[in-house]
């Protein structure tokens, strides 16, 4: 197809570069710098879409940010991108891009007879519709709304595409290189700050690239391009285009989402598809512009009625025509500035002007180049239904009030202009309360409350020779209180034209006898009636109207809507806008994809991976991993076909029989060092600490001020003031957070330092009763014979040349050693303890052999210490001292703690001797009674024993001790299972703890 | 986010920090009787107040120092930071 609608040598496109694109499954060809509205409307495109509601067919109405039609969806390089906008998306070579919501194809849509039952979507229709009775919803009405709303479909394939995060800092961040932002940046920049200027579309210069003006002797372009090539080559400047600043929040903090990739058919090597800063800025500039305000008109949503600053802007910058029998209906000059435009590309535009009588330099220019003017003149309605083909018109009184003459003319757009709304959403997001400006009719920012300010036309300042000398004005003041510096630039001559005051009229009365629809907001399908329905129905606040009609809801989040709907809530209250009030603006500005956010924190990413000095001998040798935290640990090591179970029934086994090794680097490690460590301590555990030998570890447990259990461990006195603490490897963090807590802020007094060195050592536990032989061979020199190194000891030796810190504690229940060596060393001594254990029938073993052998010896960790159970839950109460006080003590004595009605730890055997109880299970007395079940406890950890080769479980509950030797219920609901079961003692091996002595 | 000034390390954004609640808290002295209700309003009572809170904040990714911050908690203004063992002003 050709592109009939393009212009000869105008715009500023690329006309070297021809690039094919398909919409809705046909090619269509547009210039390099087009976007996908642009490109289309050359080509005589303009239905586009339809409507969420009524499905009403849309085309194009804004060139930007604010467009509410052109949704659509995108496929690049085999990825799905829902909802982009036409009117921001370049085009690219390959570029596939289809219409949304319309079924089965966008010029026949079967939804389209919503438009017919419109008498049944009234504002609040959902509400009204859905919602009785309740078990309709899951199965017919949602299914029905999710069928007939939506846009996009987002894809459920993984996003392959890279985002990336970026922490920024400047000086000062301007959001927007329209005229004020140029001129801010430029003026700040020479006076020696940090500036980021950051521009959404991918030309710099805003209104400058539309507007017949002239600035320091230069058009508005040259003057763009000559500031943004000298603030480029300034190394305090950061310039950045495709970058919408859409959220501003706490402390001066922005966030700009930065499109590097998406105009491009492919993302580049080493670049992310899109990038998002998080930008503290010393200072803000809100330089956002404004938004052309439409007029509202019956069937003012047809393709082709649209913005007049788009259909210029259309013209200028892509070389692109919107129509060729154009309507310019406006109640200021800037539908004027269109007219002209049109003119001077050789169409003839009519004017309907709503004003009786105005005049300025434009109108004077438009009556000169023999444009034809009607003044005093309105659109009734638009005409067609695929696009504009007439419109009616009418000459209006000059109250408002009445119509005459209507009459009906034939043309292919009308290009409509409300006068103009600034962008005000960043300076309402940082808090600022706006204010009504009655000769604009539009909010504009008030008091700064945070450190921003607001320049050029988002505040309402809409000379361009005010904006200039006000942004110079501003981008010094806000440069000079931080660089204190005194390099003021010269403000450049302005030349333009004057314009006469906008009419505050926009919406066009209904004729007699027609109910044409009129829209406030085309996103969302909400109508003049909907709102005045609303007011009827008794909504008052704008908030509620907004949430009961959906009035700028939708992903334009109201941009073109808002002021009109107040206008007519304003109205119709007989109340001043102000009064009214205007809803609030949140972040997102614009929308921002869910890629940009999580950035590159996905999968693996999502968290960092620790792994040991021995991950790789693990790797090498079979090893399943688990994740332990943010610690990859070897769960098992897989022998031949030997699944979980097999292979850890076979390493703990091996453990109980031989000797096997476990790679507890994990732990974690907590140096505590000062004269007053023993004291800390002693504060810190339950148990005490004072009389601990220097060479002895012991067995410690921490409390949280309520009582509850915080963690557990093993304590080593390395000598006179200094203990090497063990903590769970889940814990670790908190527990040093624990004991800064107190040191820093509650004992400040004692001399205590605390570090965590949980990196600086590999840790390998050896357990099993081959263990002491393995021992001696591995340290030959060291007395490790009972005597030497009792239960309970440590001492220093050398490994193979390698210094290494032996600790004799066990938690498999058997003999046991553990070895630390540094962190370097640690696959060094792995590989000598495996060497040097071949004789002894050695086998490393994982997490689950671990936990059995602590289930079966009834040692308690996380499953039981879960931070509902105190020390005598879980079989604790030796380690609690009578005699002194430690953190948490006083809350032992709470009724509710004291109760012999609290649940206890057991042991849980399974009477068949075959079944496994799921963990998770509850004990209950009996299995048939009434629900709810009343239940005694819960199982809190099940194992294969390898030393009775049969099911054992721990288990929590009431009673505890008492009720040993009773046969009980062990049922799962969520496995369907009931399994009777004995209840014994949590120590179900070697209750008497010869091993761990021997 | 908030951008909290540690008195030890200078200007740091929050998730450098790791929220440590209300910092007025005084922990009851070792080895005192006290009654259950002191003991209460000091384990679990926290005045959640509107404006002006004096809290703690842990530089947990950063020098390790709790801090004192003064903060208004519904405008998120700060207005002082302390060292653990500063005097309040
Ligand atoms: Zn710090």
């Amino acid at each position: 197809m050709s592109q009939d609608f393009r212009l000869d040598n105008v715009g500023m496109v690329n006309r070297e570069k021809k690039i094919s694109f398909k919409f809705n499954g046909k090619k269509y060809f547009g210039f390099e710098g087009d976007t996908i509205a642009s490109a289309l409307i050359a080509n005589g495109v303009h239905l586009v879409g339809r409507s969420f509601k009524y499905h009403r067919p849309r085309g194009f109405f804004g060139v930007g940010v604010d467009e509410p039609y052109a949704i659509l969806q995108l496929d690049r390089n085999n990825e799905r991108d829902p909802n982009i906008r036409a009117t921001e998306q370049e085009i690219f070579e390959g570029l596939e891009v289809k219409s949304v919501n319309c079924w089965p194809s966008v010029s026949f849509d079967i939804g389209a007879i919503n438009n017919f039952l419109k008498m049944f979507f009234p504002a609040g229709f959902y509400y009204k519709t859905f919602m009785w009775p309740p078990s309709f919803w899951y199965k017919i009405y949602e299914p029905f709304i999710r069928m007939a709303a939506g846009f996009g479909e987002a894809s459920i394939k993984h996003d392959k595409e890279r985002y990336e995060h970026k922490y920024e800092y400047c000086d000062l961040l301007i959001t927007g290189s329209g005229p004020s932002g140029l001129a801010s940046a430029y003026a700040a920049a020479k006076n020696g700050a940090r500036v980021i200027l950051a521009e959404d579309k991918p030309r710099f210069g805003g209104s400058l690239l539309t507007s017949d003006v002239n600035i320091g002797n230069q058009t508005g372009i040259e003057w763009t391009e000559k500031i943004i090539a000298e603030l480029k080559s300034m190394p305090n400047v950061t310039v950045k285009n495709r970058s919408q600043v859409f959220g501003y929040y706490d402390h001066n903090m922005l966030v700009m989402s930065e499109r590097i990739s998406d105009h491009l058919p492919k993302t580049q090597k080493y670049l992310p598809k899109q990038r998002l800063w998080y930008i503290r800025a010393n200072e803000v500039l809100i330089s956002s512009g404004s938004i052309e305000r439409p007029l509202v008109f019956g069937n003012n949503d047809t393709p082709g009625v649209m913005l007049s600053s788009a259909a210029k802007e259309y013209m200028k910058v892509y070389g692109v025509l919107v129509g060729k029998k154009p309507l310019i209906f406006t109640n200021n000059d800037s539908g004027y500035e269109t007219a002209i435009e049109f003119k001077k590309n050789g169409v003839n535009p009519i004017i309907l002007d709503t004003r009786s009588n105005p005049s300025s330099d434009i109108i004077t220019e438009a009556k000169n180049l023999n444009i034809e003017i009607r003044f005093s003149y309105v659109v009734v309605a638009a005409k067609g239904y695929k696009k504009v083909k007439s419109a009616d018109i009418a000459k209006i009184s000059d109250d408002k009030k009445e119509l005459f003459n209507i009459e009906n003319i034939e043309c292919d757009c009308i290009c409509v202009s409300g006068f103009w709304t600034p962008s005000i959403h960043l300076a309402s997001q940082s808090g600022n309360k706006s204010k009504f400006n009655e000769k604009i009719d539009a909010f504009v920012p008030d008091k700064s409350k945070q450190k921003e300010n607001t320049i050029g036309s988002a505040n309402g300042i809409f000379t361009l020779e005010e904006t200039i000398k006000d942004a110079f004005d501003k981008g010094f003041d806000v440069s000079n209180k931080i660089t204190e510096k005194n390099n003021k630039v010269s403000v450049p001559t302005v030349v333009e034209k004057k314009s006469s005051d906008h009419d505050k009229f926009w919406c066009v009365p209904l004729p007699k006898g027609k109910s044409y629809k009129r829209f406030l907001d085309f996103q969302n399908d909400v109508a003049v009636s909907d709102i005045e329905l609303a007011l009827r129905e008794g909504f008052r606040s704008i908030e509620h109207v907004k949430r009961y009609t959906t009035l700028g809801m939708a992903t334009d989040q109201g941009k073109t809507s808002n002021l009109n709907g107040l206008q007519l809530v304003s109205d119709i209250e007989n109340k001043v806008v102000p009064q009214v009030g205007h809803t609030t603006f949140r972040p997102p500005y614009t929308p921002v994809s869910i890629g940009a956010i999580v950035g590159r924190e996905v999968g693996k990413h999502s968290k960092p991976t620790r792994k040991s000095p021995m991950h790789s001998w693990h790797e090498k040798n079979n090893a399943v991993f688990v994740d332990a935290g943010v610690w990859l640990r070897p769960r098992y090591y897989k022998q031949g076909n030997e699944g979980l179970f097999e292979a850890s029934k076979r390493e703990a086994k091996n453990v109980r029989q031989n000797v096997g090794v476990c790679d507890v680097t994990t732990l974690g490690k907590i140096d505590v060092k000062g004269p007053d460590a023993a004291e800390f301590l002693n504060r810190v555990y339950t148990n005490a600490w004072l009389k601990l030998p220097v060479g002895k570890a012991r067995y410690g447990v921490m409390l949280r001020e309520d009582g509850i259990v915080m963690d557990d461990g093993t304590t080593t006195r390395i000598s006179e003031n200094h203990y090497h603490m063990t903590t769970t490897t889940a814990q670790a963090a908190n527990v040093l957070s624990h004991l800064e807590y107190y040191l820093q802020l509650v004992w400040p007094e004692l001399n205590v330092n605390v570090v965590s060195t949980t990196e600086q050592w590999a840790g390998a536990a050896i357990a099993g009763p081959n263990s002491r032989k393995l021992l001696i061979k591995l340290f030959p020199n060291l007395d490790v014979s009972n005597e030497g190194l009792p239960f309970m000891g440590y001492k220093e030796a050398d490994l193979f040349g390698v210094p290494a810190k032996i600790y004799r504690i066990s938690f498999s229940g058997e003999l046991a050693y553990e070895i630390n060596v540094e962190s370097d060393n640690g696959y060094f001594m792995w590989e000598k303890i495996m060497e040097v254990g071949k004789e002894f029938q050695i086998q490393p073993y994982g997490t689950e052999a671990l936990s059995t052998l602590r289930i079966e010896m009834g040692h308690v960790a996380g499953s039981e210490l879960d931070g509902r159970t105190i020390p005598y839950d879980a079989s604790l109460e030796g380690l609690v001292s009578k005699k002194k006080d430690f953190i948490g003590k006083r809350s032992l004595n709470r009724s509710a703690f004291t109760s012999t009605d609290r649940e206890k730890l057991v042991g849980v055997v399974p009477i068949d001797k075959t079944t496994s109880i799921p963990e998770g299970s509850y004990i209950v007395k009996d299995p048939k009674a009434k629900l709810p079940n009343p239940k005694l406890g819960h199982v809190s950890a099940s194992c294969w024993s390898v030393e009775y080769d049969n099911p054992f479980s721990l288990a929590i509950i009431k009673d505890g001790k008492n009720m040993i030797g009773q046969k009980l219920f062990a049922m799962s609901p969520l496995k369907n299972k009931t399994i009777p079961v004995e209840i014994v003692s949590s120590h179900y091996v070697d209750p008497e703890g010869k091993r761990v002595r021997s | 986010m908030l951008y909290i000034n540690c008195p030890h390390c200078g200007l740091r954004s929050q998730n450098e920090f790791a929220y440590g609640g209300d910092a007025t808290v005084k922990r009851p002295e070792l080895n005192k009787e006290i009654s259950d209700q002191e003991w209460d309003n000091f384990v679990y009572l926290r005045k959640s107040p509107r404006g002006k809170h004096l809290e703690l904040w842990h530089h947990i990714s950063g020098c390790r120092q709790w801090i004192k911050v003064e903060r208004d908690t519904s405008t998120h203004e700060i207005f002082k930071t302390y060292k653990a063992n500063e005097a309040i002003e």
